[in-house]
């Protein structure tokens, strides 16, 4: 397994964010974690990428446990971040080179690393712009390709489609399942949005902290005897809120 | 992949360079973090000029005017607002979403903060020698080899109010604005300390005054410039200065908390 993630609760004082959260990812798997906002995917993310400490559960990385073992696990994972992380009055290079030192790489590794990420993400003419003169389509490029410089195993990608216009949230979605086919790379990605999501996908739905369901798009929409993977999602997720 | 004390090295190098780059973008910040300091000197000073007589007081040698006596707190003053303004970024709003990218790093979270704050302090140093060259213009003119001499004191400082800005920013949450800080630290840090007057002055206009002047580090910081300065060691301010970096560093990194942080923002995770 890729990630484990077993039993996982957090809460903000009284107020629970994640109740038992509990899945797991295999290699090379490309997974949606969906939910309204608010449900509790920024906590997750936060608690995944030890930005937060961890109050209850576990995480386990290629089978390392991420409290028992930060460094190893950190160097496993790639993040790209809701909102914006990039300098904006650097150059694409500058951005990558600060976080390829950051990771230990440095001279000719990183500029290697850099030139072949950038050239992957057929940004290679733009190394040396300043990001503040990047579309937002292509800031978030940068922004993968970033999050790769080190070679992580596991990608996570919180709502990075944020801010985006149709074409480039398209274009995005499509690259970074491209990746996953191409590279083994496991993709956890976060969205509100449905039309980022295919039915073959595997989906964490995930709703007022509690995950509501792990299986395929397919299998939501059987559970919630719905054609649609949307109508599952608004029936899944009423449902609760009228348990609540 | 093992860690190795090159990557510890890499790192290191990476923020600094970091930091630099984006000292040298931001040229207008760097001359108003200039204007401050140059105004006291060269207004505030030029009438006190006449108004404080100042007797031979260590480490000068000689009868000296009131801009020399306040320079090297002016130095200090630059650190002040450096430090300040980028420890509480540093928490909260701005610079938050650099700081995520700082914390994705594999080293340990102290190593990166302590990184960020020597890297602060070192660009800020670049700050203050510009201030000492200008203020070579108003006859403030420390021997040559002070300005090397004083350059461990200043990254002393640097630090040690880094840290301090740090810790504030991440145990008191009433301060979380630039305002409450100048209120609240900066400038009864500033004024209460050996700064603008000596000590035995303070004394004479106020006892009470003078013992809180007396146990404010920063008093400590500025005689610790001003003696290094001047080529002479302050092994008391050396000591007291050292002290409160170290305890500050220490409360500030076991208390930087990037989930407060996230709360501060009003950017609550959802």
């Amino acid at each position: 397994m890729s990630i484990e993630v077993r039993q996982l609760s957090f809460r903000y004082g009284k107020k629970a964010a994640l109740k038992d959260v509990d899945f797991s990812l295999e290699s090379g798997q490309f997974c949606a974690l969906l939910g309204p906002n608010g449900a509790g995917k920024s906590t997750l993310f936060a608690l995944l990428t030890r930005l937060y400490a961890m109050q209850n559960g576990s995480i386990v990385l290629n089978d390392l446990d991420l409290q028992k073992h930060p460094t190893q696990v950190m160097q496993q994972l790639g993040v790209v971040f809701q909102q914006s992380t990039l300098d904006l009055d650097l150059s694409v290079q500058q951005n990558l080179a600060y976080h390829a030192s950051l990771h230990g790489l440095c001279g000719t590794q990183a500029r290697l690393r850099i030139a072949e990420e950038l050239q992957r993400m057929d940004m290679s003419n733009r190394a040396h712009d300043k990001v503040r003169a990047l579309n937002g389509g292509h800031r978030r490029r940068v922004e993968i390709a970033r999050a790769l410089l080190h070679q992580p195993s596991v990608l996570l990608l919180d709502e990075p489609t944020t801010g985006l216009d149709p074409k480039a949230r398209k274009a995005l979605n499509h690259y970074v399942r491209q990746l996953c086919a191409d590279t083994q790379l496991t993709v956890l990605w976060a969205t509100h949005l449905i039309d980022e999501i295919l039915p073959e996908d595997r989906v964490l739905l995930i709703h007022q902290g509690q995950l509501l369901s792990s299986g395929t798009g397919h299998d939501l929409c059987e559970l919630s005897n719905k054609q649609h993977l949307a109508d599952a999602f608004e029936y899944l997720t009423q449902q609760t809120d009228t348990a609540a | 992949m093992k860690i190795s004390l090159t990557h510890y090295w890499y790192c290191f190098r990476g923020i600094l360079t970091r930091e630099y780059l984006r000292f040298i973008q931001q040229r207008t910040r760097f001359f108003s973090a200039l204007v401050r300091p140059l105004l006291w000197l060269v207004v505030f000073a030029a009438g006190f000029r006449a108004a404080l007589g100042i007797a031979i007081i260590e480490p000068y040698e000689t009868y000296i005017t009131y801009e020399v006596y306040i320079a090297p707190g002016l130095c200090c003053m630059i650190l002040l607002f450096n430090g300040m303004q980028s420890s509480l970024s540093m928490v909260y709003d701005r610079e938050m979403g650099s700081m995520r990218v700082l914390l994705m790093s594999p080293l340990p979270r102290w190593f990166l903060l302590v990184c960020k704050l020597i890297s602060i302090a070192l660009v800020s140093l670049l700050q203050v020698y510009a201030f000492l060259i200008i203020a070579l213009l108003v006859a403030v003119e420390p021997p040559l080899w002070g300005y090397l001499s004083v350059l461990p004191a200043l990254l002393l400082v640097a630090v040690m109010l880094g840290a301090i800005g740090l810790f504030i920013s991440s145990w008191i949450k009433q301060l979380e604005n630039f305002a409450g800080v100048m209120n609240f630290v900066i400038f009864p840090m500033f004024f209460l300390s050996s700064a603008l007057y000596p000590l035995w002055k303070m004394q004479e206009a106020s006892e009470w005054i003078y013992w809180i002047c007396i146990a404010n580090p920063f008093t400590y910081a500025v005689e610790l410039v001003r003696h290094a300065l001047y080529l002479k060691f302050d092994s008391v301010a050396f000591s007291v200065t050292l002290a409160t970096t170290l305890v500050f560093s220490v409360l500030a990194i076991t208390g930087f908390n990037p989930q407060r942080a996230a709360a501060g923002t009003g950017k609550k995770p959802n």
